[in-house]
């Protein structure tokens, strides 16, 4: 049993700092593709017709009944039994962006519903097309609604960006991993990490909270 | 789809699916105790206490819980606390899901109309009888939903200690996938398995919520 010791965390900064941009990358680039993946999925389920909506909802099922884990076990080796061969990283965004996709679109769907039907038929009446009363009406409204519903999984997100460490993608995780391999000191660096992931956290948890405060003036 | 591989390798998987079912009871029993004790700490009148509890809170749903696991597995032997794999996980998991269970048993109590405290005080019950024989039965039926997806959520979760290579059922198929090559077939098993387990846990939970529903 060694003493603690945390100067020899001090030597990795640069790489620890690295390894926040690209968990930062991963969760921005997750977020962006599960909340449009999120619309679309929502939106398949309510309105596409059958022979789209029960692939898709059968997904959703899966995805949300399995560990992020081993969904990324699946895409990453799955795409490239299929002939498609993507670096770590674009199967690491994919998987967090599918994942929470789905997780999204479970809101999203309710949030559809809950818009007045009134939005719709005033639309229509003003001759609106059903796609441009859905892409103008009633998805902002939905999404509005929900936000704080997307938000929290935004910030699950974050947290979960860590299992892609998993499969080799040069995050937070990995750098620690990479200096504990030089340092033998996982107790300092790991401590080091839940920090740097608590401050990320607290960032966008108060991001969000301005967000949502926006969104209530603004109504 | 290679069947005659998914019938070969399938025992491996029940066997793993038990290791899941293990880890996920016994860290969800830890999860309870410290769920209960972290909701006391909470609510009580002490401001150390309740300090205490919503610093708990925030750290362990604030970081990751991989991280957690990796302090406790990988760091603990240089504070003096050496785990076998499996012990780390149930001890990693329980402590990660007490935060989040705290939660929704603060939220069940905080849940039961104010006047039921009221009217038990004024008929003469201490502030322990109204807590006991009000409170707690009352807001207990109120806990069982958001407990329930907390319980859901860790079965999920109990994939991390694969990472800590506990021989689970994502270890297994992790393992599989790298031997066979077959990674749809062995994702379909270990799918398989998961919705059985969180399938039994979200009927025995419906069956509680029913039973005990206020209505």
């Amino acid at each position: 049993m060694q003493g603690l010791d945390f100067s020899v965390v001090t030597p990795y900064t640069d790489i620890l700092l690295l390894g926040v941009w690209w968990t930062v990358v991963l969760t921005v680039s997750g977020a962006i593709i599960s909340f449009f993946f999120g619309i679309f999925f929502a939106v398949a389920v309510l309105y596409a017709p059958k022979v789209i909506a029960y692939p898709i909802r059968f997904f959703m099922w899966l995805f949300m009944g399995t560990p992020l884990l081993l969904q990324l076990f699946l895409i990453y080796f799955g795409l490239s039994q299929i002939g498609i061969n993507v670096p770590a990283l674009a199967a690491g965004i994919i998987g967090l962006g599918l994942h929470f996709a789905v997780y999204n679109a479970d809101v999203m769907r309710a949030g559809i519903i809950s818009v007045d039907v009134g939005q719709t038929e005033g639309a229509r009446s003003i001759g609106f097309g059903r796609l441009q009363t859905l892409r103008y009406i009633v998805i902002p409204q939905a999404v509005r609604n929900t936000l704080p519903a997307i938000g929290n999984n935004l910030i699950v997100l974050l947290k979960e960006s860590s299992l892609v460490s998993i499969i080799g993608i040069a995050e937070l995780v990995h750098s620690a991993q990479l200096a504990i391999s030089e340092t033998f000191r996982p107790f300092e660096f790991y401590i080091t990490v839940a920090a740097l992931y608590y401050i990320l956290n607290l960032v966008l948890e108060t991001g969000l909270r301005q967000v949502e405060k926006q969104v209530e003036v603004s109504r | 789809m290679d069947f005659p591989l998914m019938l070969r390798v399938f025992p491996f998987f029940v066997e793993a699916a038990w290791v899941t079912v293990q880890i996920s009871v016994l860290s969800l029993l830890l999860g309870l105790v410290v769920a209960a004790v972290i909701a006391s700490a909470k609510m009580s009148g002490s401001f150390a206490l309740r300090a205490f509890g919503s610093f708990y809170v925030s750290v362990f749903r604030g970081t990751p819980c991989l991280i957690q696991l990796f302090v406790l597995y990988f760091g603990g032997p240089q504070i003096g606390i050496n785990l076998d794999p499996f012990a780390a996980g149930v001890i990693g998991l329980g402590l990660n899901i007490g935060a989040y269970m705290a939660e929704s048993i603060r939220g069940g109590i905080l849940g039961v109309e104010r006047g039921q405290v009221e009217a038990a005080r004024t008929i003469g019950f201490s502030k322990l009888q109204t807590l006991r024989l009000v409170v707690l039965p009352q807001a207990a039926r109120l806990m069982i939903r958001p407990l329930g997806v907390n319980a859901i959520g860790l079965i999920k979760g109990s994939a991390l200690v694969s990472t800590i290579s506990v021989v689970e059922l994502t270890y297994t198929a992790q393992r599989f996938i790298g031997s066979t090559y077959k990674p749809f077939e062995i994702f379909g098993i270990a799918a398989l398995l998961y919705m059985i387990i969180i399938y039994a846990v979200s009927r025995a939970v419906d069956g509680l919520d029913r039973r005990y529903a206020i209505n």
